[in-house]
């Protein structure tokens, strides 16, 4: 057993720090550290920055456009992208439709969208909940009805990240109404521009228009977008699942996230001094970091078996519950660490408005951000969810 | 042992909860929070002259109908139900206070306006590095002839925009955190020399930053002695902690009532999802904290007239279990409701931003389990 980098680690890691400190963009950082909301160029700008450098896919198998790094490199690539607060990669298609496509796409298949995936020249979107299939994501009723070399499929997602950016999104659709829930559904890859598609926006509670319904009405689909055998959606569905799970413990970028909740304590007084020195607030980081420390090594020891050739297991779900509890617990303290200046409801720099948010810079997202976050124990499989897959497929019960 | 409420009380209750229900619906408030005003002026006005409400907490010399904190309670719970942002707290309850406390001619000349409704106060007590600590003020008052001159920024003063009068706690004498040399003034809001930034609040109110730029301040708008304001600041604010631990009641009830009914409408897994214990345990651990919030700010009244130690010891105990209580009813509550839970459209949501804001108003759980322990525990 042994918990150090060899020498290769640390001159990747040197080689990772710098290409960071060279290439990151200075008014994407300015824009990060005002707090302001991200719009589509600026996730796209770090995108293509790492696609030039041949780093935007680390976890791809190598022919598809892969680093070919080892899950230690890629650990510590995930690392130091959150220790210099980069802003993080969507997911939609470099972690999610792009697996499920080169797992089980065909060649043509492959051939269009990886590109184009690692480009950054198609936005994704994931079409997967519907009003009344959420935490039962296989009652899905979205159909998807054969007319010769086509699909037609009719339907309401919800839910739909960053849709309103989409140039494509990867859908559940229902095929076969007689089969059992998980038998007849297919996996398909639609162009958002589709005559029948509507994306309407869902406004949430800290104001952001993050997500939207996605309504589909006679929307005709070629054949040869379904991905993987009709009918065996689910399959990749559940690949596709437990693929989102393994990044989603965020152990790096909480790491960062306490080194800012501490960076306000330092800043801000109780008192005549700092809030870090009251006992309660230290207490409350300090059991925050032990607790992140433990994810942390409980997630090494499954990467120590991602080394040893195992894929992520249903233990993954260990590491998004308290993963996600943890983001919780520090946008909770950093609301606490703001005072009263979480209460001041800022709208955002409106075109041609130069006045300065309310109080000061790290406030003024602190009380939306809060509201936000809990969406972690919603998505992505609710953690009740995920409880249940640990008592099930871990404990045996 | 008593703890029902007198005839007068429960008629109170129903006069102000048949009133909401008319006029406070989640569609209508909605429509005046996002106006430019950001309220709905006549709801104040019917409250003051068709109800009578804001006299409820008021001596019968002065107009009102004899009540007093458990008034002020049920008004602030009736209010949290609805996510009422009507200015009844600062107002009624603070301003209110401060003037009973002190009494004689500003109370005569005050209390009738506010139980007309013609009189809005917001309360400038918190500055940027005070956090909950009343004393700390750097905002001074400068004797000046026979009256005094205001200096200083006060922030998210809570109901600013809308207020005709503001209740100013600024420093007449002493260092920054002495409890000694702070003094209580009422001043009109309009007077030359304040300026204010308003905007929303994430709970739906609205506030101000405001900046008081050598204000002249005629030498009546002192409350109470000068320089010896801190016991009845402590005082007013312990009330309006009450208050807002009543209001977090009807916040943390609604919550919870609707969660149950959401759960038992939404299915997955073809049952309804109120079917799953998980849930039910869950539920059950929300009720017993909106009874102990709901027993805690009943004792948390009945203790505001003891000796200040045993008062403040009280409403610390109350505040801390009541912030604690409507985080954990406000995270379940969004939890249980799912992704619907955290978008604009469902009152879910707003609630949980309100109990949200309740949480840390005049005082964390820590601050006054600290509090708490320093009255309590010392050795």
């Amino acid at each position: 057993m042994d918990m150090e980098f060899s020498p290769e680690d640390l001159a990747f890691q040197r080689e990772v720090r710098e290409f960071i400190a060279e290439n990151y963009p200075a008014d994407l950082r300015a824009k990060q550290d005002e707090g302001e909301e991200m719009a589509k160029e600026d996730f796209l700008a770090w995108h293509k920055i790492l696609y030039k450098k041949g780093w935007v896919a680390p976890a791809w198998p190598v022919e598809y456009g892969g680093t070919g790094w080892t899950p230690t490199q890629r650990f510590i690539w995930s690392e130091e992208t959150a220790r210099a607060d980069c802003i993080r990669l969507l997911p939609f298609g470099l972690a999610m439709v792009g697996p499920v496509i080169y797992t089980f796409g065909t060649p043509e298949q492959r051939a269009f969208f990886l590109p184009r995936i690692l480009s950054g020249e198609d936005w994704w979107c994931q079409g997967y909940s519907e009003p009344g299939s959420g935490s039962d994501l296989a009652s899905l009723r979205t159909t998807a009805v054969r007319d010769g070399d086509h699909y037609v499929v009719n339907g309401q997602k919800t839910w739909t990240t960053l849709a309103q950016h989409a140039d494509w999104g990867f859908f559940l659709v229902r095929t076969d109404k007689d089969a059992k829930q998980q038998e007849g559904i297919s996996f398909l890859l639609i162009d958002m521009k589709s005559p029948g598609i509507t994306v309407r926006p869902i406004i949430t509670l800290g104001g952001e228009h993050e997500v939207n319904e996605v309504w589909l009405e006679d929307v005709r689909v070629p054949v040869e977008q379904r991905v993987y055998e009709e009918n065996k959606g689910w399959t990749c569905a559940k690949f596709l699942l437990a693929h989102e799970r393994t990044g989603i413990a965020g152990v790096a970028a909480s790491k960062r996230g306490v080194e800012k909740v501490k960076a306000i304590a330092r800043t801000e007084l109780d008192g005549d001094k700092p809030l870090l020195a009251n006992p309660f607030f230290k207490r409350k980081i300090a059991e925050l970091e032990v607790d992140l420390t433990a994810l942390e090594f409980t997630e090494l020891r499954s990467l120590a078996g991602a080394n040893a050739g195992k894929g992520p297991g249903p233990e993954s779900s260990l590491l998004k519950i308290k993963g996600s509890e943890i983001q919780q617990r520090l946008t909770e303290l950093t609301l606490e660490a703001v005072g009263h200046y979480g209460a001041p409801y800022f709208r955002g720099f409106g075109e041609g408005d130069n006045e300065h948010p309310i109080g000061p810079d790290y406030a003024h997202r602190a009380a939306p951000t809060y509201f936000n976050t809990r969406k972690t124990t919603i998505y992505g499989g609710s953690n009740e969810i995920q409880r249940n897959i640990i008592a099930k497929m871990v404990l045996g019960l | 042992m008593d703890f029902t409420y007198t005839e007068t009380q429960d008629m109170i209750r129903d006069t102000l909860s048949r009133f909401l229900a008319d006029t406070y619906d989640f569609e209508t408030r909605q429509k005046f929070i996002n106006s430019d005003t950001g309220r709905d002026p006549a709801i104040w006005t019917a409250l003051a002259q068709e109800l009578g409400m804001l006299g409820a907490a008021f001596a019968e010399e002065h107009g009102g109908l004899g009540g007093g904190a458990l008034e002020n309670a049920i008004v602030m719970e009736e209010l949290g139900k609805v996510l009422g942002i009507e200015p009844y707290l600062p107002t009624v309850v603070i301003a209110g206070g401060a003037l009973k406390a002190v009494g004689g001619a500003q109370a005569d000349k005050f209390i009738p306006e506010i139980i007309a409704g013609n009189v809005i106060v917001a309360f400038a007590y918190a500055e940027p590095q005070g956090r909950y600590d009343l004393a700390n003020l750097r905002t001074t008052a400068k004797k000046d002839g026979a009256g005094y001159l205001l200096s200083g920024h006060k922030s998210v003063v809570y109901a600013a925009p809308w207020a005709t009068h503001l209740l100013v706690t600024a420093r007449t004498g002493g260092g920054q955190r002495d409890r000694d040399g702070v003094s209580l003034f009422l001043i009109d809001a309009n007077l030359p020399g304040i300026v204010r930034r308003d905007y929303p609040t994430v709970d739906g109110s609205r506030a101000s930053e405001i900046y008081f730029e050598n204000v002249a301040m005629p030498a009546d708008a002192l409350l109470g002695g000068e320089g010896a304001a801190l016991p009845l600041i402590e005082q007013i604010v312990d009330e309006a902690t009450i208050a807002v631990c009543a209001e977090a009641t009807g916040v943390m009830q609604k919550l919870h009532e609707g969660t149950l009914e959401y759960t038992q409408q939404r299915k997955q897994f073809g049952v309804p999802i109120a079917k799953f214990q998980v849930l039910q345990h869950r539920m059950v651990d929300m009720f017993m904290e909106v009874e102990q919030a709901r027993s805690m700010t009943i004792m948390g009244t009945l203790k505001l007239d003891l000796p200040a130690a045993e008062r403040k010891a009280a409403v610390s105990a109350a505040k801390s279990k009541v912030s604690r209580g409507a985080k954990f009813v406000g995270q379940n509550a969004v939890q249980t409701h799912g992704g619907i839970g955290i978008t604009q459209e469902l009152a879910i949501g707003h609630y949980f931003k309100r109990a949200t804001m309740i949480e840390g108003q005049f005082g964390s759980a820590d601050y006054h389990l600290d509090r708490y322990e320093q009255l309590t525990l010392a050795d």
